[in-house]
């Protein structure tokens, strides 16, 4: 008999607000239709970037640098302009000077400068794949061929790779123009450095703190850069017409965004660029920086002609946004019956080549999951001669997490306490102050650790030479943002929505299910649309695990409005008040009379005609989602290869709109964490060349290296969601490198402070142990 | 009165304070009591079109979007926090 390893634990006791006593007995929410665009995705119709086909379509090439830090002497492309079959070429000189703009790209504010100079450098290039130049030519192969007769002069310089040596005073420095700044920009270097940003959080007393603890566990850790590994590389196609206007086909988590990153950059009024998002091979944050889309748009404008790029993987490695590598120093402190009194961290994380990474996150949430009175975190963004950085699934979690849950496992086996039991003994709870944060509203931890520890895994003994158990939790916040959405009724009964939220990971059918809850009809019956910048509203980024909340917010509010009229249509019909009118189930009622949802789009025209709904929203977040991982695993003391016996995952998902995708969720991002803890990271040579550009050499997990990764789905519903949602794509990938560490440790004695713990790393850790 | 939890890179310009209470309806008149009460911590949290870059505010436990005409209660808990995005 098959197992089911899904699992969903509710929360009944704690309802949405304004919801009464009992748990809401949903028709659409928490069931499994088919999504939307299933048809289209497995019968390979679904149109991605690059399947669009323009009439006299270029295709670009850019030119990237071979070296890690050097600067730009001197560009000739005389030579590729003369090739025949070539349109443009273009550099940095192409761009706008954008000295000193700062854009607020909805995420926070961005330096224009920096920005455009990773698009195409200027003067200098910071890493080896920094885009240089760009031609337009037209087959993929005359483009190649020109962008190979670009010369480019360049003065070598010394390159750094990683971060405490990109930290030193004597480190090549990247930016005359960079100081180190404090939280709220200040200045507090009076030379340029590396180390953009310094922050510092400290609550009560730290030294009374470690005082007062009977054990002190002190590590450090370190982590390298690993990929997002999306399957679909970067792709955009511009075509900048002779009217002005700039269109852009492009795969992307945001449409907007990309649309005022473009804008910006160009330095053209953003209503002039309209953003069409293709379907998505993946993103998980790396897809949301602009990188061919600028340059396909110049090399449009001087070709007259739609310009098509496409990345090789290489490039893809080479030229986008890994992880940031970090150096994590984590001590805490507890009293002999668990509880943690002080707790202090050192977090140096790297940007990549250009402020601005992950720094805030890493600080904030390395002891997010626990209450401590005590604390002093101190974390630095470093920059150095590598990509620039970009987010990736709950960007800055993991790498604290890899560090603070390690030692608190360590506390636990000094302890000698159950590791969920410690953790439970100091679990952040609805009013638990984190660091630089305020309390938090109501949130499922300690249920998600409750669940855990009821959990079959946990209470199988596991048996068998080599092998262990590990425990770690996560925590992301999950952020609100603005979405737009709007509504129309056909005379069927159905309803076509429109969103601006590009689809990952099944978002169209979770947005379209809320949508249907509250009109009362089948999931079905809505016929979501992703639509592009010019046919809705504005709408934030596919990320931050925010889509299922605030868009699904937003249609949620779109059915409202939409209700608001048919309820008046009925009244039309019935010739009575609107408020005299009940909607329950689907149906309008008055007086002993009753007409569906269905019927009555049937009769719109005859009651006043179309109905359409809209909504806007910009809800204030977090909304704060918790994760715990149970691994199982056997080392292989010959080859320090591990392998993943068993896993079950649980997060609180608050209300699981569609547990399938969910479940997914909590699959794939434990499944990418895995990958970051055994295998995944960016080889550099010592002239910080990267050595492993390719997926033959950048090992990342596939379905024969891993168990079905159990899920358990645990339900404390959102208050500030109308149905519950808390947004679930980013936690599950935090827990996974700390728990398979603790797993090793518990399986061999042997603890492991580095990502990755690939075989060769393991296999030395032990040799080591057993001298 | 707003409680506006003061930033530890900040607490150099309170003395040390961690909390300050101030009156205002909203962000920009908490600010500019903050400033009066504690010279240069309004150039700190702002720059010269609004909140620093880089800084999040927080209300009651909500981020807010709204920057200086962000509403405020009259006993709100405001915090200022490093900008956080995701993926």
């Amino acid at each position: 008999m098959p197992i089911d390893t899904r699992e969903t634990i509710v929360d009944e006791g704690r309802l949405p607000r304004g919801r009464g006593a009992a748990a809401p007995a949903y028709k659409v929410i928490g069931t499994r239709p088919i999504r939307h665009d299933g048809a289209d995705k497995v019968t390979g119709r679904a149109v991605y970037g690059n399947d669009l086909q323009l009439a006299g379509m270029l295709h670009g090439k850019v030119v990237r640098s071979p070296h890690a830090h050097a600067r730009i002497k001197r560009i000739d492309t005389s030579a590729a302009e003369k090739l025949p079959g070539v349109h443009a070429v273009v550099t940095a000189a192409d761009l706008p000077d954008l000295r000193d703009k700062m854009a607020d790209l909805g995420e926070g504010r961005v330096n224009l400068a920096h920005l455009g100079a990773n698009v195409l450098a200027h003067q200098k290039v910071l890493y080896r794949g920094h885009a240089v130049a760009a031609v337009a030519a037209v087959s993929p192969h005359v483009a190649e061929e020109a962008a190979r007769l670009i010369q480019i002069e360049y003065e070598p310089l010394p390159a750094v790779t990683w971060v405490l040596d990109a930290m030193k005073p004597d480190a090549p420095l990247l930016h005359a123009d960079v100081y180190t700044e404090d939280m709220t920009g200040h200045r507090t270097s009076d030379q340029p450095s590396n180390t953009s940003k310094h922050l510092l959080f400290e609550e009560g007393n730290i030294e009374q703190g470690f005082a007062s603890a009977d054990v002190v566990v002190e590590r450090e850790f370190k982590t390298a850069s690993v990929h997002q590994g999306y399957i679909e590389p970067h792709v955009s196609t511009a075509l900048w017409n002779v009217d002005g206007q700039l269109t852009i086909w492009t795969s992307t988590q945001g449409a907007f965004t990309a649309r005022q990153q473009t804008a910006e950059l160009l330095q053209v009024p953003i209503s002039r660029v309209k953003v069409v998002p293709c379907e998505i091979g993946g993103g998980f944050g790396g897809k949301i920086p602009v990188y061919l889309e600028p340059v396909a748009a110049l090399l449009s404008r001087k070709s007259g002609r739609p310009v098509k790029m496409v990345m090789t993987r290489a490039e893809v490695f080479e030229g986008t946004g890994p992880t940031p590598g970090s150096f994590v120093r984590v001590k805490l402190g507890a009293q002999k019956d668990g509880r943690i009194v002080a707790a202090q961290a050192w977090l140096a994380y790297d940007a990549g080549a250009f402020p601005g990474g992950m720094i805030g996150p890493g600080c904030m949430c390395v002891f997010a999951c626990y209450s401590v009175p005590n604390y002093r975190v101190e974390g630095f963004d470093v920059v150095l001669n590598k990509p620039k950085t970009a987010a990736y699934r709950a960007p800055g979690a993991t790498q604290a997490a890899f560090a603070a849950e390690q030692v608190v496992d360590e506390l636990a086996e000094k302890l000698g306490m159950d590791p969920i039991d410690l953790r439970l003994k100091n679990a952040a709870c609805e009013g638990t102050k984190r660091v630089g944060w305020p309390a938090y509203p109501k949130i499922g931890f300690i249920e998600t650790l409750q669940t855990a520890k009821n959990q079959p895994h946990y209470k199988t003994p596991i048996s068998g030479k080599n092998r262990g158990r590990g425990i770690a939790a996560g925590f992301w916040f999950n952020i609100g943002l603005k979405s737009s959405a709007s509504a129309s009724v056909n005379p069927d009964g159905t309803v076509t929505l429109v969103e601006g939220s590009t689809d990952i990971g099944g978002t169209r059918t979770s947005v379209a299910m809320q949508l249907a809850e509250t009109l009362g009809i089948a999931a079905e019956d809505v016929k979501p649309q992703v639509a592009d910048t010019d046919s809705v509203g504005y709408t934030d980024v596919t990320g931050g695990s925010r889509v299922t909340f605030a868009t699904g917010m937003a249609a949620y509010q779109c059915g409202l409005d939409i209700r608001r009229q048919m309820r008046e249509r009925a009244a039309t019909l019935w010739e009575c008040e609107a408020q005299e009118v009940n909607f329950e189930d689907g149906t309008f009622r008055h007086n002993g009379e009753s007409i569906t949802f269905k019927q009555l789009a049937g009769r719109l025209n005859e009651t006043g005609g179309p109905v359409q709904g809209r909504a806007a929203v910009d809800p204030e977040g977090p909304t704060n989602g918790f994760g715990v991982s149970i691994v199982d695993v056997e080392v292989d003391p010959d080859t320090g290869k591990t392998t993943v016996l068993r896993y079950t995952v649980l997060q609180d998902a608050g209300k699981a709109i569609h547990p399938s995708y969910v479940e997914g969720q909590m699959q794939g991002g434990t499944v990418q964490g895995i990958g970051w803890a055994l295998n995944e990271e960016y080889f550099f040579d010592d002239r910080g060349r990267m050595r492993n550009a390719s997926y033959l050499d950048y090992r990342m997990p596939t379905a024969l290296d891993l168990p079905m990764i159990d899920t358990v789905i645990v339900e404390v519903p959102n208050p500030a969601h109308p149905y519950g949602v808390r947004g679930v794509g980013e936690t599950p990938i935090v827990a996974p490198p700390a728990a398979v560490a603790n797993a090793i440790y518990h399986a061999t004695g042997v603890r492991m402070f580095e990502l990755p713990m690939s075989p060769p790393k393991v296999w030395a850790a032990l040799v080591k142990k057993n001298v | 009165m707003a409680i506006v939890y003061i930033p530890t890179q900040l607490r150099p310009l309170t003395g040390g304070i961690e909390c300050v209470v101030v009156p205002g309806t909203n962000l920009r008149q908490v600010i500019a009591a903050l400033d009066a009460a504690h010279p240069g911590l309004g150039a700190r949290l702002c720059g010269d079109d609004g909140i620093s870059p880089g800084l999040a505010v927080s209300i009651d436990g909500a981020f807010t979007n709204r920057g200086l005409l962000a509403k405020v209660g009259p006993d709100s808990e405001i915090h200022f926090l490093p900008a956080i995005g995701g993926g």
